[in-house]
């Protein structure tokens, strides 16, 4: 057991543990922020730094953050009083427990990689670009228009609704409560 | 074959046709209807005279006899045979024709008059303008079913005509009564039509040789006997007499006669005196072959004859008898009626087709006089018809008396100048010659008595004395400055006379001195014999029948016209002497209240299981197999309702539940699906791990 | 067990824990996060087999997870934009008020 790998399967691990279990909200992010960035060091591991890098920029960078300016939109006060989970939350337990162990016992019983890993160059970030323009042109140029797809789609979602409501006026000054009521 | 036979069918078909377009007139178009009628029935008579005429110079056949001049018609064809109807033109029903034609003018002229304020005056001249078409149609018939539809038919008029003021319950009862009364004879009548055409395959009287009158079908008939050792023939004939029976009132069948006086009295003289009743004396004339006919060509008569006399015989004097106690002034000439039918049947037994017919056809005249003087005096007295509140009418209606004296005289045989008593000293003459037996020479001449003194008794009651009518009787629409008798109208006093002659003269041509009409009926010729009257066989015959009438007319006078009667409510002079003799007499012999006890009451029982037979065995079969039906109807419906409805309501709302059941699983709850979708994903998984080893 | 095996328990794990967290957590936006915890365990695995399958130099597995990555991270916001415009009518992020798909 190499003791690099269980210290960061360790915070994975906990990371996300502590993601779905704490109890406020804000709590669960942070956790998350946690597995997401021992997920990157998981990567450099693997000798997939350019991967490691991008999880940090995209996860730790945006996607935490907006999960974290979201919490704070939808900042519900009586949340603290209500119970976490549904009812019946032993039978999703019970599945996820099912699932995981599935695959768990698939793996261990399938007799995979009891070798040692092929060595191989690392992938410079020159190969990944080259591959990027050649291979894969198709497929980047579908994601950035899936991306501003995505970024006007969600502007658009969480724009607010022209009506009897006062339009959103910029620079409104006010309590933090009151701007995040809007 | 004479001009005039193929236009035969004319003389019944007009006023046939007339019958049918007054059935079709409004009530108030009274001419119309009237002159319809009457102009129909006038151009019958000349067409009759015609016919007549064309008979008068026809040659005999050749075995002796009158000449039958026929002509047929196809009526409907029954697969290769046709049945053949038609019409015969000889002597007999020449005669007929005249009679009928010329006494229904004469009385058609005088219903005119006498219905004139009553409100059903086409109704009455549609039915009397059918019954004489029925009429004709009988007479000139050569087939015996075309006879006996005409049969019917004046049956039927009869009826109409009897109960013609049905809101009367006596007379709609009348009606009832003479209808059925004729059909019991009519049975009999329907079994020798069924019994000669099997026998004889024809029912045409006159067909060349081929009909059941003539020789060939007669022999057979002759000779062929039946159960009882009875012969084909005098069984047959013993049928068709019962229709005779019937129809003509002889004796058990008479019970209808009387009451059919309820009719308008032109009704009582065409029908029940001169033409329907004389139909089955016709009926007897017309089969006269059949029922004379012998074996062994024997002169003596025949047991089918013997029967037609000896019930004539009876009918004459019972019927007599009851006469002499009635007091209604019609019910005393339809018993009379009934006793002259007797003598015309008896006349037919003993001497004859032309001896029976010329009885009836004097009579004929006779009798409508009589009928129609009853239906003045009835008008003059204003409509009472009990002799009792009669009397001394002579004063009043001078016309009526003087016509009713001539019918009564000629009805009563007074010698010499009337033409009653020729017919009938022919018929006792015959009597007196009868091999088989001289009892109804003998009852003859006690009806000719009975006769005599019955009419004499009439006439003196209803003309002679004073008017005892008007007095205390309730006041009625008649207003007391009219309660005095009056003379009829021309209308009605016409015919009177013109009857009136024909009764007198009548008579000269059937004398002994010029027998013409026998003559003419039988086919011979006859010749005026000056002395005939003096010679051996007729002057006792002549002496006897004057002093029967004599003493007649003396016994009438003596006992109702020497003291002229004062009161109604005064005793009859028989009624004094005899009183329950006389009750007898004026109960009928209490003929009706017997059948009533008898024959009605078992016919009544009859019908009456009948009825319940019907009632509770059919209708109860009927009941069940629809009790059946609507069961299961019931269980049909009860099948779809509960079993189909019901099992398909339900499985309609097992289907609603499940999808309700089934809509459960979408609960709008973000986390029930995805567990279902993880469940799944368990699933998969396991598939594919485990699934391929 | 080989270092493959062992990353791929992990991914493994990883994934039972999102999933654990997507089908209990009541939080919308909790619920997000397991879901892009979930999408990390692929990746996960993705970069392990890469590094330890037959041709590591064709950068297949890092292509895909960095597509993925790229994929996710727009999931995420237009997810997020999603809650907030639910929250805005709902004035609640709690799964189990929103149910007015109910059938």
């Amino acid at each position: 057991m190499d003791i690099a790998f269980l210290i960061t399967a360790a915070a994975i691990l906990a990371g996300a543990a502590g993601a779905m279990a704490a109890r406020s909200v804000v709590h669960c992010a942070l956790c998350g922020v946690v597995a997401f960035a021992s997920l990157a060091v998981a990567f450099l591991q693997l000798r997939a730094e350019f991967v490691g890098f991008a999880q940090l920029l995209v996860y730790v960078g945006a996607v935490a953050i907006l999960i974290v300016v979201a919490l704070l939109l939808t900042r519900n006060f009586e949340a603290t009083h209500e119970a976490l989970s549904f009812r019946p939350w032993a039978l999703g337990l019970a599945i996820a427990l099912l699932v995981s162990g599935a695959v768990v016992s698939a793996i261990l019983g399938s007799g995979l990689g009891v070798g040692a890993p092929p060595s191989a160059p690392p992938p410079t970030v020159k190969a990944i670009g080259d591959l990027l323009m050649t291979r894969y042109v198709v497929a980047l140029e579908a994601m950035g228009v899936l991306l501003t797809v995505a970024l006007i789609g969600a502007a658009l979602v969480a724009l607010r609704e022209n009506g009897p409501g006062r339009p959103a006026k910029p620079g409104e000054q006010g309590s933090v409560a009151g701007r995040l009521e809007e | 074959m004479n001009a005039i036979t193929p236009y035969l069918w004319l003389i019944p078909a007009l006023p046939l046709a007339a019958a049918g377009v007054i059935a079709l007139l409004r009530q108030r178009r009274k001419t119309l209807a009237a002159g319809l009628a009457v102009g129909s029935i006038g151009l019958s008579l000349i067409l009759s005279f015609i016919a007549f005429w064309t008979t008068l110079g026809g040659a005999s056949q050749g075995h002796g006899g009158p000449a039958h001049d026929t002509s047929r018609f196809v009526w409907f064809a029954l697969g290769p045979t046709n049945l053949e109807l038609g019409w015969v033109l000889d002597p007999l029903a020449a005669s007929m024709l005249v009679m009928v034609t010329l006494v229904g003018l004469l009385i058609f002229v005088y219903s005119v008059g006498y219905m004139a304020h009553d409100e059903n005056f086409t109704r009455f001249f549609s039915f009397l303008a059918l019954f004489a078409a029925a009429m004709l149609g009988l007479v000139i018939a050569n087939n015996l079913l075309l006879l006996f539809i005409c049969w019917e038919l004046v049956g039927l008029t009869s009826y109409l005509l009897i109960g013609f003021w049905f809101h009367k319950p006596s007379a709609a009862a009348a009606a009832k009564k003479a209808f059925l009364t004729t059909r019991v004879g009519d049975i009999g009548f329907l079994l020798a039509i069924v019994w000669l055409y099997a026998q004889t395959g024809t029912l045409q009287f006159y067909d060349d040789g081929a009909g059941c009158l003539e020789h060939s079908a007669l022999t057979r008939l002759v000779t062929q006997t039946t159960t009882g050792g009875l012969g084909v023939a005098t069984a047959i004939s013993l049928l068709l007499f019962c229709g005779a029976i019937g129809k003509s009132g002889q004796l058990p069948l008479h019970v209808w006669l009387p009451d059919a006086m309820e009719g308008p009295t032109p009704v009582s003289a065409l029908i029940h005196a001169a033409t329907m009743v004389a139909a089955g004396v016709f009926l007897v004339a017309r089969v006269y072959p059949l029922m004379a006919v012998h074996p062994d060509g024997a002169a003596e008569a025949t047991t089918a004859l013997q029967a037609v006399t000896w019930v004539g015989a009876l009918t004459a004097v019972f019927a007599a008898s009851i006469a002499v106690a009635q007091t209604d002034i019609k019910r005393i000439l339809a018993y009379s009626t009934v006793s002259q039918l007797g003598f015309m049947m008896m006349g037919l037994g003993v001497g004859g087709v032309a001896v029976g017919m010329f009885h009836l056809i004097t009579h004929a005249f006779f009798k409508a006089l009589l009928f129609l003087g009853a239906g003045s005096v009835i008008h003059g007295v204003h409509e009472e018809q009990d002799i009792r509140r009669m009397g001394g009418l002579r004063r009043w209606m001078p016309v009526t008396f003087a016509t009713y004296g001539v019918g009564m005289m000629a009805l009563a045989g007074v010698p010499l100048f009337f033409s009653g008593f020729w017919s009938k000293d022919a018929i006792l003459h015959a009597a007196h010659g009868w091999t088989v037996s001289a009892a109804p020479f003998y009852l003859g001449l006690c009806g000719a008595l009975l006769t005599a003194f019955y009419m004499t008794r009439q006439v003196c009651y209803v003309f002679g004395g004073a008017y005892r009518g008007g007095a205390g009787r309730a006041a009625t629409a008649h207003a007391s400055r009219r309660d005095t008798p009056h003379e009829s109208p021309a209308v009605m006093t016409a015919p009177l006379i013109v009857l009136a002659v024909f009764a007198v003269v009548l008579g000269f041509v059937g004398t002994p001195v010029w027998p013409w009409f026998q003559g003419y009926l039988t086919g011979e010729s006859v010749e005026f014999h000056a002395s005939a009257l003096l010679s051996r066989e007729h002057w006792p015959m002549i002496a006897l029948s004057a002093l029967i009438v004599l003493t007649g007319f003396g016994l009438g006078w003596y006992w109702y016209g020497r003291q002229p009667i004062t009161s109604p409510e005064a005793p009859d002079a028989i009624e004094r002497y005899q009183p329950t003799f006389f009750a007898v007499l004026r109960g009928k012999y209490y003929v009706d209240e017997f059948y009533a006890r008898t024959v009605v009451r078992w016919h009544a029982a009859w019908a009456w299981t009948c009825d319940t037979f019907d009632r509770w065995v059919w209708g109860g079969v009927v009941y069940a197999i629809s009790a059946v039906v609507v069961g299961c109807a019931w269980l049909t419906r009860a099948l779809d309702d509960y079993g189909i409805n019901l099992g398909f309501d339900r499985a309609c709302r097992q289907i609603a539940r499940g999808g309700q059941a089934g809509s459960r699983f979408q609960s709008g709850q973000v986390h029930d699906y995805l567990r279902a979708l993880g469940m799944a994903l368990v699933v998969l998984l396991l598939l594919f791990i485990w699934g391929d080893s | 067990m080989g270092e493959l095996a062992r990353y791929l328990v992990l991914a493994a794990l990883l994934f039972g824990i999102g999933l654990a967290g997507v089908l209990t957590r009541r939080n919308a936006i909790v619920v997000l996060i397991g879901i892009e915890l979930m999408l990390n365990a692929a990746n996960l695995n993705f970069i392990a087999f890469w590094r330890h399958g037959p041709h590591p130099e064709a950068l297949t597995g890092v292509m895909f997870v960095l597509f993925a990555i790229a994929i996710a991270a727009a999931e995420a916001a237009v997810g997020l934009a999603l809650v907030i415009a639910v929250y805005r009518h709902y004035r609640t992020t709690n799964l189990d008020q929103i149910e007015e798909m109910k059938g």
